[in-house]
């Protein structure tokens, strides 16, 4: 938890960058554990209900912990357009997961997004930080098994 | 600056699209390759940002040939430097070659996707790098603002904007210099700018690139901005899930203090201006300026009700201005070339250029800025090419959610915010979703009223819950269960959002709905009266078949099913089991002799 202490320091405990700090320990962590919360409420002081707000108003953020590889699949539009449910379906089959869950080995999380702004390649994933583009359901076995 | 020294320079794209696409390795293949041929001080790898033709990616251009080479492998490259770069003949097996023709096209002017494009915010794209402030100088950067520093009282530079014409990009069209004003005219000894980079709009990528290929624009722009109204601060509000635009702004503002160009004492005047980069929590809402102001101030981002404007009142109490990335990038050509020169681009109520994704089911997907007024049929099958395998055009989506679909009817309608609106969509900040026979309207409205469910920041009644009822009947039909009357209760419920919201998202998010009510009222009668989805999306209204004369029994399909429900004998037409298909359509994805059709 050292960690939360120096990420508060550097935003100076500004209550404008809680959104920040937490975006930093989401970042770190894969999720935002409460007692990294509880941290923060006290040394900026604001009350935890602020921070729990937040943590659930925006997107960004997960109060569970969550897989090593995150599977972001876009939705946007052009990839809707282009069969990016196809490739929702196909992934929760094969992982056995539901949209948000984690598999059981704590392999990967598969989460829907909004649009990753690579629309020319859609359908779009995104593998952690890797980008996966133009898909179709067969391609995507070979695609997981780069992630261990 | 490094172009004078060589003969050659090879610019490629750095861009999202093109770093998935392993336009880096390219890079790495390509400066090996050079200096194994004693070519590393004759050609010279430059890194630009997006080149906007992301579809045909990684992509490169020689300069100053002009020659485009696209979906480059790493494989290629012995030949390409061989060939290019020893022989000084271009290598055919790299260009682009039109979708109805076998001939390639070597020049990148000649390509039917750029020729017809006019680069007004885009104009340094592929040609300097975005990480090198020199660069951007070197083509005229900065001197906009040195211009309006020196020469230029704020009452002129505003005067100047309003005269130029230019509105808002990011989806209302608000005149720029209208808003600049009323900022300015507001005492107060602090004010705020806010750039916002929050672009949240589906199938919409514009901002993205503009901050990634030419992020000093943007911060041009808004110093500009700041000293016609009168702020000394500003706040880059960008996505999240931009990690590289993130990466370029904020090396974009260090390079800029660190040559004077922000900070203080700008070009030895008392003008002072400091710029911070805040990232989005991934909320929609958030594009909407009460929104983004609350979550920079480190709050949920919900909007407040308007008045007061955040030109009175905005972040931290302050008056305030926000604009988009787009409208910020076009003010130092704005300031350079005179408001007289950016008026003659456009049509009469919308000047300037306009920069659009040009996305979905179409041949040339990538980014691509053109004037306004052109029409939409030249956007689509001018620079588009139309849509790939020969299927046919239903519809194009603009403005993202709040927008709305518009059908090949209206094609011809020259571009501008005012015959968008005519229309029943919107210019929202951009984004041309392109949809063929195969799209489904009813289930395209369903996608956008279950986005809007999901980003309603759950304040105002109508958009919160009248949208989930929206999103039942939509539901209700698709499933097949629909009845006469839904459509009719759909209209009605559209109708009482649109009055009754609080924010633009809720009071615009039924037009996609409307507006397929309004061009495809025969796909909703199709699903409710005769259980069918035209298209064949909807799952419960469609069924896979295989036909008996075209399938040969290589087993492909019954392989890949993940129910195991097609049957059938090696080299024998097979059959599908339509109780236990679950119409995922693996198989019809699998069949590579086409076999498998929807009914």
């Amino acid at each position: 938890m050292q960690l939360v202490y120096q990420i508060v320091e550097k935003y100076d405990r500004r209550e404008s960058s809680l959104i920040a700090m937490m975006q930093d320990i989401q970042k770190s962590e894969g999720y935002l554990p409460q007692k990294a919360l509880e941290i923060i409420a006290k040394e900026v002081q604001v009350p935890l209900s602020r921070l729990y707000a937040l943590a659930t108003f925006y997107k960004a953020f997960s109060l569970t912990p969550r897989g090593r590889h995150i599977i972001h699949v876009c939705t946007g539009t052009a990839c809707h357009v282009r069969g990016a449910d196809k490739i929702m379906d196909k992934l929760k089959r094969d992982l056995n997961v539901e949209e948000g869950g984690t598999t059981e080995d704590g392999r990967f999380t598969l989460e829907g997004v909004r649009c990753v702004g690579c629309c020319g390649l859609g359908p779009v994933i995104v593998v952690g930080e890797n980008f996966h583009g133009k898909l179709t359901q067969k391609d995507l076995g070979n695609i997981l098994d780069q992630y261990k | 600056m490094n172009t004078k020294r060589f003969r050659t320079n090879i610019m490629i794209c750095a861009g999202t699209s093109c770093i998935s696409n392993k336009s880096m390795e390219i890079r790495v293949a390509l400066e090996a390759e050079l200096k194994k041929r004693n070519l590393e001080n004759e050609v010279q790898v430059v890194i630009t940002g997006c080149q906007g033709f992301c579809e045909k990616g990684p992509i490169a251009i020689v300069q100053p040939d002009g020659i485009f080479y696209q979906l480059l492998e790493v494989d290629d490259i012995p030949m390409l430097v061989e060939e290019h770069f020893l022989k000084g003949r271009p290598y055919r097996k790299c260009m682009y070659v039109p979708t109805d023709s076998d001939v390639p096209v070597p020049k990148l002017m000649e390509i039917e996707f750029f020729k017809h494009q006019m680069l007004v915010v885009l104009k340094n794209r592929g040609r300097m790098d975005p990480e090198n402030i020199d660069e951007y100088i070197a083509f005229d950067g900065y001197q906009a603002l040195a211009k309006a520093v020196n020469d230029m009282a704020p009452d002129k530079i505003i005067a100047e904007v309003e005269k130029s014409g230019l509105r808002g990009r990011g989806g209302g069209g608000f005149p720029t210099g209208i808003k600049w004003r009323l900022a300015k005219d507001v005492e107060s000894d602090i004010k705020y700018l806010i750039c916002n980079a929050d672009e949240g709009d589906p199938g919409a990528y514009m901002d993205r690139s503009i901050l990634e290929s030419d992020p000093h624009s943007v911060l041009e722009g808004m110093a500009i901005g700041a000293y016609a109204i009168g702020a000394q601060e500003g706040y880059i509000y960008v996505r999240d899930e931009y990690p590289l635009a993130v990466e370029r702004i904020k090396r974009a503002i260090e390079q800029a203090k660190e040559y004077g160009l922000l900070g203080e004492g700008i070009f030895g005047s008392d003008f002072n201006f400091d710029l911070h980069v805040v990232r989005g929590g991934g909320a929609f809402v958030c594009g909407e300026e009460t929104a983004l102001i609350a979550s920079i101030e480190g709050f949920p981002g919900r909007p407040r009700t308007r008045p007061p404007f955040p030109a009175e009142r905005g972040l931290w109490g302050k008056p305030t201005n926000n604009n988009n990335v787009e409208t910020w990038a076009n003010i130092p050509t704005i300031i350079l070339r005179g408001a007289d020169w950016y008026r003659q681009i456009g049509t009469e109520k919308s000047k300037g250029t306009k920069v659009f994704s040009l996305v979905g089911k179409i041949n040339n997907s990538g980014l691509v800025e053109v004037p306004m007024g052109i029409s939409l049929r030249e956007i689509i099958f001018g620079i588009g090419g139309g849509i790939p395998d020969g299927k046919k055009f239903k519809a194009v989506q603009s403005g993202g959610p709040s927008g709305g679909c518009i059908p090949e009817s209206l094609l011809d309608l020259p571009v501008d915010y005012e015959k968008l609106t005519e229309a029943g969509a919107i210019m929202g900040s951009g984004g041309l979703i392109v949809m063929d026979e195969t799209t489904c309207m009813v289930n395209v409205a369903l996608y956008f009223i279950n986005f809007l469910v999901d980003e309603s920041c759950g304040k105002c009644v109508p958009c919160r819950v009248g949208l989930i009822r929206m999103k039942e009947i939509l539901e209700k039909i698709t499933n097949g269960n629909g009845e006469e009357n839904d459509i009719a209760v759909l209209e009605a419920l559209s109708d009482t959002i649109r009055k009754t919201a609080l924010c633009a998202l809720g009071a615009t998010a039924a037009n996609p709905v409307l507006t397929t009510l309004r061009y495809f009222k025969e796909e909703y009668i199709a699903h409710v009266r005769d259980k069918k989805c035209p298209a064949g999306v909807c799952k419960a209204l469609i069924s896979f078949h295989i036909s008996e004369e075209k399938c040969i029994g290589c087993t492909a399909c019954a392989k890949t099913c993940p129910v195991q429900c097609i049957s059938g004998e090696r080299k024998k037409p097979h059959v599908i089991n339509q109780d236990a298909c679950t119409r995922c359509g693996a198989c019809k994805e699998a069949c590579r002799f086409d076999a498998i059709t929807i009914a």
